[in-house]
């Protein structure tokens, strides 16, 4: 059987298509954004009109897809674990509704916060929500779930979670695909019309239902090909593993062989019968989990009585970070192993803003328009404008979720910080900056707003920017004065003009916004060297 | 046989080419690879690094563990020495000397170079260099790659192979310019084993 190379994301996506998908919904995140690339760039995709443009932000993919799944087709929806956040109002309630066509809920978790603010584990949240998980161990369990998860989610009208960490997403393996590509569902209403329809007195009777439902769920788990009991001869210690962790663990046996009873984890809820098995026969039970302790807690229990479980919470692991071999060996008594050390002269080589990138020029010139009044003003968000927090910039001073800086700037200047100014990037503006600048506007409050408008969503890889060169447009549409929306060429020899424009805006006692705009300098390289192919 | 390699570099160096390239070879020789590459917000010019494993063996996991690879390769010489605590005893290390400074506190070259010359087996070369002279700048990782060549347990061949197919689509030029990049980098570590 031909194995193709892919990569966690793109197995995902991969598998999505073969398995009969109409539309995937998704706004760029790292690690998720391969999984909607991968589809974009598919000509099976494109041919059979799947959908599979961005979304302006995850709750408005997130309620798409369950328009869709209402429409009685199969469809994806994925995000980075702090997207499921914004999501999480349609998410949780999407549980209540339930599906019609298939719905899988792809979230991409990031322990050791290689490219976020932090390292949630989306597991704790479908868990809250109250639905079946899936969690692969490597390319071939991702591709092969998704097919489990659209028929389950059919199966059960529920949505389905596919939980992956970094290392799953952006690890590249060989995949087998199936030998048959199922096709698209045909459009199907709901058997009850009212069964979106979330008035109390329907809810009630859908939360029971998806309550009554945990059995099915759990007696599922129990059976599941993702789920499997290994048995092992020492039963002074069980091993409960989940998705890649398994693979750490069985990178300490190269021969393959387990020393304990190993319990693999890819389906939630947890098997009850599995575990009980477990804790039966062997006197302690160590759990490796990548991300939070959550199984881990829910075996120790409040009391922490009955069997000796150990794992995160009593330090046979670290307490954060992702797990990795040497880790797992340690937490198994086996001698850990290490290279020579750091020579001490090696420094760090933060990220950092590329040569001739326009938020240089514009955090220069906000620096000096900012230089005679006290530091620690300016609210930020999240994309490579981030990086002006850092050396030589330091011209940032928050970072903390998607539109934050508007909402921040407006909640300090309320409170006298004035002027404050929120900087944010364009997409991050569309994504979640608009209400937050429409709440400023009805206050009146003395903010001023720099849109740094690169034209993309840069960080991520350069996608389309939603704002789609209207920003001006939209900013009047919330209310802001014209006279108070200033266009700016983010260049060195514009600078003392920049200066002076940002000055008269933060003398401004209301809402300003400023737009500094110049095309990111990998887009106009990417966009060069295209033109350069196709000549 | 079983090859497991730490790529290191600085975002926008090439690392995932080589990755490919090696990659393709490997699965021409039926074997099983496992590759964890860098995506997001390190590649923005701040120091990056994949884990690749080949291998007749399935393998396990995704990441290589520390003292245990068989292989440093770097496009940088600062980076090289970032990955020591997962080289084994026996492991060699092949990296470019030309620095990459894009930080106001890199150290200083002789400091990184006489650091470089401690490791018991390693190949260190001026790639930009022989990337010039081969056709290319850019062809740097590719002179690094043909270095490491030797020790990578497949033919030369394999990776000659590995370059026409991975660059097929761009043309018989980069593709010349890529072999005879290939094989500077093949004919330095020849003389300097």
């Amino acid at each position: 059987m031909q194995k193709t190379l892919l990569l966690g994301d793109e197995a995902i996506a991969q598998g999505a298509l073969d398995a009969g998908l109409s539309g995937i919904y998704a706004y760029p995140g790292t690690p998720s954004t391969e999984i909607t690339e991968f589809i974009q760039n598919s000509r099976y995709a494109r041919e059979n009109n799947i959908h599979s443009t961005w979304s302006a932000n995850e709750k408005t993919a997130m309620e798409a897809a369950l328009g869709m799944s209402y429409a009685g087709k199969r469809t994806m929806v994925c995000m980075k674990h702090v997207g499921l956040n914004v999501a999480a109002d349609p998410f949780i309630n999407s549980a209540i509704t339930g599906a019609n066509g298939g719905i899988i809920v792809v979230s991409a978790d990031d322990p050791s916060m290689h490219s976020s603010q932090n390292e949630q584990d989306s597991r704790a949240l479908g868990k809250f929500a109250l639905i079946p998980m899936l969690e692969p161990s490597n390319q071939q369990e991702a591709y092969d779930m998704v097919h489990y998860g659209f028929d389950f989610s059919e199966k059960y009208t529920v949505p389905v979670m596919l939980r992956i960490t970094t290392r799953m997403a952006h690890s590249r393996s060989g995949v087998v695909r199936r030998p048959e590509v199922r096709k698209p569902n045909d459009l199907k209403m709901p058997a009850d019309l009212r069964q979106f329809v979330l008035l109390p007195v329907i809810a009630k009777k859908r939360y029971r239902n998806l309550l009554a439902a945990q059995n099915d769920f759990t007696r599922e788990s129990e059976t599941s090909p993702f789920n499997r009991y290994f048995d092992g001869p020492d039963k002074s210690l069980g091993i409960i593993v989940c998705g890649i962790a398994y693979n750490y663990l069985l990178e300490n046996y190269p021969d393959r062989k387990l020393s304990h009873p190993v319990l693999k984890i890819g389906q939630y809820p947890l098997p009850h019968q599995l575990v009980a098995k477990m804790a039966a026969e062997c006197r302690e039970i160590l759990v490796l989990e990548d991300g939070y302790p959550v199984i881990e807690e829910l075996l120790k229990g409040f009391l922490g009585m009955g069997i000796k479980v150990r794992g995160r919470l009593d330090g046979t692991l670290p307490r954060d970070g992702e797990l990795n071999p040497n880790l797992v060996a340690v937490a198994l008594g086996k001698e850990d192993t290490y290279g020579l050390p750091v020579p001490d002269l090696v420094v760090g080589r933060p990220p950092s803003l590329c040569s001739g990138c326009p938020h240089i020029d514009s955090y220069y010139g906000l620096n000096e328009a900012l230089s005679s009044l006290p530091k620690g003003r300016v609210f930020s968000d999240i994309g490579c404008y981030t990086l002006g927090a850092l050396k030589p910039y330091e011209a940032i001073n928050s970072c903390v979720d998607m539109g934050a800086s508007i909402t921040m700037a407006k909640g300090a200047a309320d409170a006298g910080m004035v002027p404050a100014v929120a900087v944010i990037g364009d997409s991050t503006f569309t994504h979640s900056g608009m209400t937050g600048l429409l709440d400023a506007v009805n206050d009146r409050s003395p903010i001023t707003v720099l849109i740094l408008d690169n034209g993309t969503t840069a960080m991520t890889g350069g996608q389309n920017s939603p704002a789609n060169g209207r920003l001006e447009e939209i900013c009047k549409g919330l209310g802001v004065e014209e006279s108070h929306i200033r266009v700016l060429k983010p260049l060195k020899k514009y600078h003392e003009e920049n200066v002076k424009i940002l000055k008269e805006e933060l003398a401004y006692e209301g809402v300003s916004v400023i737009i500094p705009r110049r095309e990111c300098i990998v887009s106009i390289d990417k966009r060069m060297r295209e033109k350069f192919r196709n000549k | 046989m079983k090859k497991d390699i730490i790529l290191a570099g600085v975002g926008g160096q090439g690392i995932i080419s080589i990755a490919a390239i090696i990659g393709y070879a490997a699965l021409e020789e039926g074997m099983y690879l496992k590759q964890s590459e860098v995506h997001g917000m390190s590649q923005r010019g701040g120091d990056v690094m994949s884990n690749l494993r080949i291998s007749h063996d399935e393998i396990a996991s995704d990441l290589i563990p520390f003292g245990q690879a068989d292989m440093i390769i770097s496009i940088e010489p600062l980076e090289s020495l970032r990955y020591l605590p997962y080289l084994s005893k026996e492991g060699w290390l092949v990296t470019n000397t030309q620095p990459f400074k894009n930080i106001p506190n890199y150290p200083d070259g002789d400091a990184v170079l006489a650091e470089i010359h401690k490791i018991p087996h390693h190949i260190a070369l001026d790639a930009d260099t022989a990337a010039k002279e081969a056709g290319s700048a850019k062809a740097a990782n590719i002179v690094i790659l043909g270095a490491a060549s030797p020790f990578l347990g497949m033919a030369y061949e394999k990776f000659e192979a590995a370059i026409r197919f991975i660059f097929g689509k761009k043309g018989d030029q980069v593709i010349e310019l890529n072999l005879a990049a290939l094989k500077a980098g093949r004919d330095f570590a020849a003389k300097n084993m």
